[in-house]
Order: C-alpha cells, then sequence, then structure tokens
C-alpha cells in the first residue's frame, strides 16, 4: 500500500505513476514538478504524475483546488508556471485531445439541432462554409458524417439527434456533448464534471458510458468528478488534489484516512458505508461524497 | 398585371432604385450577422452600436464627409472599445452590459453635441434617427454592395470556428481556435453592418432589421445554414415590403421596418407555440 505523496517540498516530488496497471510504455500525460499560478495565485505546485494510455483515471478535490486547471494545464489552455507537460511523449500538437469543460447546462433558447452541435466536434474548427451537398463528392465528408452518426450512436443520442440542444435534459446534453468531445477519435479524453447537476441514473449512465470509452473504444479517460462514488467501480486510479499538491493511485490507496489526513495536513477520516460507498468526513472542503443537494 | 404595375412603379424613379438597392445590400448583410448576434446574446452590444450611428452619422455631416464613412469608422471604433471595455471577449456577462452601457450613452450625447452644432439640420438629423428613403445615391449604393460582399465573404471564412466558439468558447480554445480574436473580428463585421443598415433604417431602428428577422428565424428553424438564409429573406422581404409602403403612403421607413419585424417576429413565435402544441 505505498502511497506516494507529492508536495512541493525540498527535494521535490516523487514520480506518483511508477506503480501502474499498464507499467511500461509512454504515458497519455507525464506531469513533472509542474506548478500552475493564475492571478498571482499558486494553484498548485511541484505535482509530478503519469496517467498511462488506456487508464480511467478520476480527479478528485474539494472546489477551488485546481482540477479544471488540471485539465486545461494537459490541453495547454494554461501554461505552467514551472515544471513540464507531456501528452504521449511530446508536446501536445497534434495529439486528438477531447475536450468536455466544465458548464452550466445550455439555455433553452439556444436553438440549434443537438446532431449541429456534436458536428462542431469534426468540423467545427475549420474555416469557410460547409458545401452544401458535399456528401456527393467528397469523401471526407461522407466520412465524418458516418462518424457523427457513430459517436452518436455510442453515447445514445441518436434518438434525439434532431431535437434543439436548448430543449434536451442535462443527461442528454451531456452526451451529445461526449459525443461532440468523441467526433475527431481522441486518444485523450478529458471530462470535467460530467455528473454535475445529474440525477443518480444520469450519473451511473455517463460514467458507464466514460468507462465503455475507455474500455472499448481504447481512449485514456480523465474525468474531474466532485463525488467519487458513481464512478468508483470503473477506476484504475484518482489523482487527489488538495493542499496545493496531488497524491495519485488506486482509490483504495488514495482514498484513506492516513493519505487523505497528510494531503490536508489536518484529520481526515474516510468511511466505507455497507454498500462500499466512501464517504470523506473531518474536513470542511473534503468532498469525496457528497450527500444529496 | 398589379404586381408588374406596382413594380413599375415603385422603380420609375431613381432614387427608389437606389433604395431598393441599397437596401436589399443591407437586408443581406444584417441577416447573416443578427443570426449569430442573436445566437451570441450580444443584441444589447448591436444596439449600442447602432447608437453609435448617431453622432457617426451627425458628425460626418457637421466636418462634410461622406455619412457612410463616417459611420463607419465610429462605430468600429466603438465595437472596438466595446471589445476592450466590455470584455466582450472573455465572455463577462455581468460587466460587460454596464460598460456597453456607458459608451451608448455618450453616443448618443455626442449625436445631439454634433447636431446642435450643425444648426441647419433639422430635418437631417430626423433622417438620421429614423431613416429615410431619400438621399441615397447610385455611390451610396456602390459602397453598400461592396461592404455587404466582403463583410459576408469574411462571415463565409469565420463561420463555423465562430459557431463552435459561440455556443461553447472552452472546447473551441481547446480545438484550437482564436476564441478572443474571432470574438472581436466579429464585433468589427457587426460594426460595419451596423453603419451599413444606419444609412437606411436610421440609428435609432438599425435593431428592427439587425435582430428581428434573425430571432424570427431562430424561432422557425434549428439548422444553423437554413437559419441564416432564412433570416436573410425575412430581412430582404421586410425592406422591400416596408420601400413600397413608405413609398405609397408617404409615411418615415423606419417605421414600416419596425413594425413588419415585429409582425413577423410575433408570427414566428406563435407558429412555434402552434408546432408544440
Amino acid at each position: 500500500m505505498a502511497v506516494l505523496r507529492i508536495r512541493d517540498a525540498p527535494g521535490g516530488g516523487l514520480d506518483a505513476g511508477t506503480r501502474t496497471p499498464a507499467g511500461a510504455g509512454v504515458p497519455a500525460v507525464a506531469l513533472i514538478r509542474a506548478s500552475v499560478t493564475l492571478g498571482g495565485r499558486r494553484v498548485w505546485g511541484g505535482v509530478s504524475l503519469r496517467i498511462e494510455a488506456g487508464e480511467f483515471v478520476a480527479v478528485l478535490g474539494p472546489n477551488g483546488v485546481g482540477k479544471s486547471t488540471l485539465l486545461k494545464v494537459i490541453l495547454g489552455l494554461v501554461p505552467l508556471a514551472a515544471g513540464s507537460v507531456e501528452v504521449f511523449g511530446g508536446p501536445r500538437d497534434g495529439v486528438r485531445t477531447g475536450y468536455l469543460p466544465q458548464r452550466r447546462s445550455f439555455d433553452s433558447s439556444l436553438r440549434i439541432r443537438a446532431r449541429d452541435v456534436a458536428r462542431l466536434g469534426l468540423d467545427g474548427a475549420r474555416w469557410g462554409i460547409r458545401v452544401p451537398f458535399a456528401r456527393r463528392f467528397s469523401a471526407r465528408s461522407r466520412a465524418e458524417d458516418r462518424r457523427l452518426e457513430e459517436v452518436l450512436d455510442l453515447v445514445g443520442a441518436s434518438a434525439y439527434a434532431d431535437r434543439p440542444v436548448g430543449e434536451l435534459s442535462g443527461g442528454e446534453q451531456q452526451r451529445v456533448l461526449i459525443a461532440r468531445a468523441l467526433g475527431r477519435r481522441p486518444t485523450l479524453l478529458l471530462l470535467d464534471e460530467p455528473l454535475e447537476g445529474l440525477d443518480l441514473g444520469n450519473q451511473q449512465a455517463i460514467s458507464g458510458l466514460g468507462s465503455r470509452i475507455c474500455r472499448e473504444e481504447g481512449v485514456t479517460v480523465v474525468m474531474v468528478a466532485h463525488d467519487v462514488n458513481p464512478i468508483l467501480g470503473h477506476l484504475d486510479r484518482v489523482i487527489y488534489l488538495a493542499g496545493g499538491g496531488a497524491v495519485m493511485g488506486r482509490p483504495e490507496e488514495v482514498i484513506t484516512t492516513e493519505t487523505l489526513s497528510a494531503l490536508y495536513s489536518a484529520p481526515i477520516e474516510v468511511l466505507r458505508a455497507s454498500d462500499g460507498r466512501l464517504v470523506v468526513v473531518g474536513h470542511p472542503d473534503a468532498v469525496s461524497f457528497h450527500g444529496h443537494r | 398585371m398589379a404586381i408588374a404595375d406596382l413594380a413599375e412603379q415603385l422603380l420609375r424613379y431613381a432614387f427608389m432604385r437606389n433604395a431598393f438597392a441599397a437596401g436589399t445590400a443591407v437586408a443581406v448583410l444584417a441577416g447573416v450577422i443578427g443570426w449569430f448576434v442573436v445566437l451570441r446574446g450580444e443584441t444589447f452590444a448591436g444596439h449600442t452600436l447602432s447608437s453609435v450611428g448617431f453622432p457617426g452619422a451627425a458628425g460626418a455631416v457637421l466636418f462634410g464627409l461622406p455619412q457612410l464613412l463616417g459611420l463607419a469608422v465610429l462605430c468600429t471604433a466603438s465595437a472596438l472599445g466595446i471589445a476592450s471595455l466590455g470584455r466582450v471577449a472573455e465572455g463577462d456577462r455581468y460587466g460587460a452590459p454596464a460598460a456597453i452601457g456607458t459608451i451608448q450613452a455618450f453616443a448618443l450625447a455626442l449625436g445631439f453635441l454634433f447636431a446642435s452644432l450643425y444648426r441647419g439640420l433639422l430635418n437631417g438629423v430626423n433622417g438620421i434617427l429614423f431613416g429615410t428613403l431619400l438621399g441615397i445615391t447610385q455611390a451610396q449604393v456602390v459602397l453598400l454592395a461592396a461592404l455587404a460582399v466582403l463583410s459576408i465573404c469574411a462571415m463565409a471564412v469565420i463561420s463555423r470556428p465562430l459557431l463552435y466558439v459561440s455556443i461553447d468558447p472552452d472546447a473551441a480554445a481547446s480545438a484550437g481556435i482564436p476564441v478572443k480574436a474571432l470574438s472581436v473580428a466579429f464585433l468589427v463585421l457587426l460594426a460595419l453592418s451596423v453603419a451599413a443598415t444606419t444609412l437606411i433604417t436610421g440609428a435609432l431602428l438599425t435593431f428592427a432589421l439587425l435582430v428581428m428577422p434573425a430571432a424570427a428565424a431562430q424561432q422557425l428553424v434549428t439548422r444553423p445554414p437554413v437559419a441564416v438564409l432564412l433570416s436573410v429573406a425575412l430581412g430582404v422581404a421586410i425592406v422591400w415590403l416596408s420601400l413600397a409602403t413608405a413609398y405609397l403612403t408617404d409615411y418615415p421607413i423606419g417605421f414600416f421596418v419596425t413594425s413588419f419585424g415585429f409582425v413577423v417576429y410575433l408570427l414566428s413565435r406563435g407558429v412555434r407555440r402552434l408546432s408544440l402544441a
């Protein structure tokens, strides 16, 4: 049960990802003594971690600890103040990454078909208009049409793909956005709080979908979550951010009284309910289980 | 044959032919730009830029410059001001309206000052505020058409990334789209189309042509390309109908553009309500 603790202590951080199921090979993501400063405030620092290709990893931790920032660092949207980040062994250019930003639901006044929103993941970054009737003479256009149907089907959104996205439920909207993120066959899928605001049934469905994408499509999935329990059964490992540092390991290694107490530098207790759910108590911010809201 | 007679009567004079040509160019441009304005929730920015049309046009008259030049320069400058002051580009939905409103109030005051300084211009002020059929020159028609063609080409180039940015800026940024640059570019295109529209509808009623057809189209159609085309078609229909009515009745054109636009919008809401039921 060697849990490696990464802090910005003198001597630098250890590599938390040395014990991994996948073992050797090029990691999907490697952070080396990475630090982030936003608006003069240090968000986290001295973080080293390794996400192996094909893993399903959750990013946990209290509000404002920099979970979304970690995804943005991986995407290259937020620069590092120190340290380095590599995606599939190099800089991020050319790596196909799917991203579901943290967000509120679409306003009901957004009158655009779900299908058109999902399609942005395929060709939304391309300049110029889509040529009308392009599928008659363009093989690429036909391939994109097929891929769109494929991802809509994969996430189970085909039935409501022609409805305006603003009229869909929160769970349906998340499926459409995951379809959008999958469009260009990413090797790395970053999901920022996809379970937020969903009912329990939808939380489980989206968790299962993330797991399926990981196992069946071979995509490395990194999911930021508030509550680990809906995804606990699917996860390979977790990254727990708190106190300006990070711990990475298997859930049963990280979400323990000892590890979290050390991370928070405060007494924390991890309880296991009879149904297997984990409850973190003792710190006002410790929200690995969230109760009913 | 009544329609042919009517068309013949409407197009008999050069000023009406100019008005139809200019109005069509402006309606097409406003229809395209307006759809994105409504989508992006930037109607207030659009309205403010049209208020800027007042000092723009009045200043041009005062200093003896071409109206379209005065409009385009001041509207573009204000768009850049909105982009930096209101941080529209960063999606600040709370600070932005106050900053934009500040620009709007200042623009109206400046327009009033220019109009006061140029004492002999009472009728002109009316035309600047509420639009006029008369006095659209051949040269203006050519300029408006060129402006419309160039702006629509620019919109065609940026349309897909702009749609992505408008719906989900964070995901768009992760796809390598320059989010801020696109938002500023769109504000400048909006400013130019407002300048063009103001020549026809007047500064206070630009909103009618910019927002109403687009808002109606969004009620009716959910496929973006089709919705943009419908927005253009509604805008052109509104302008043609308004020009004809204004010519035949001798009442101001701005009133008709606004009224027909309002009716079209109400009808679109009604149609959608019925289709849901």
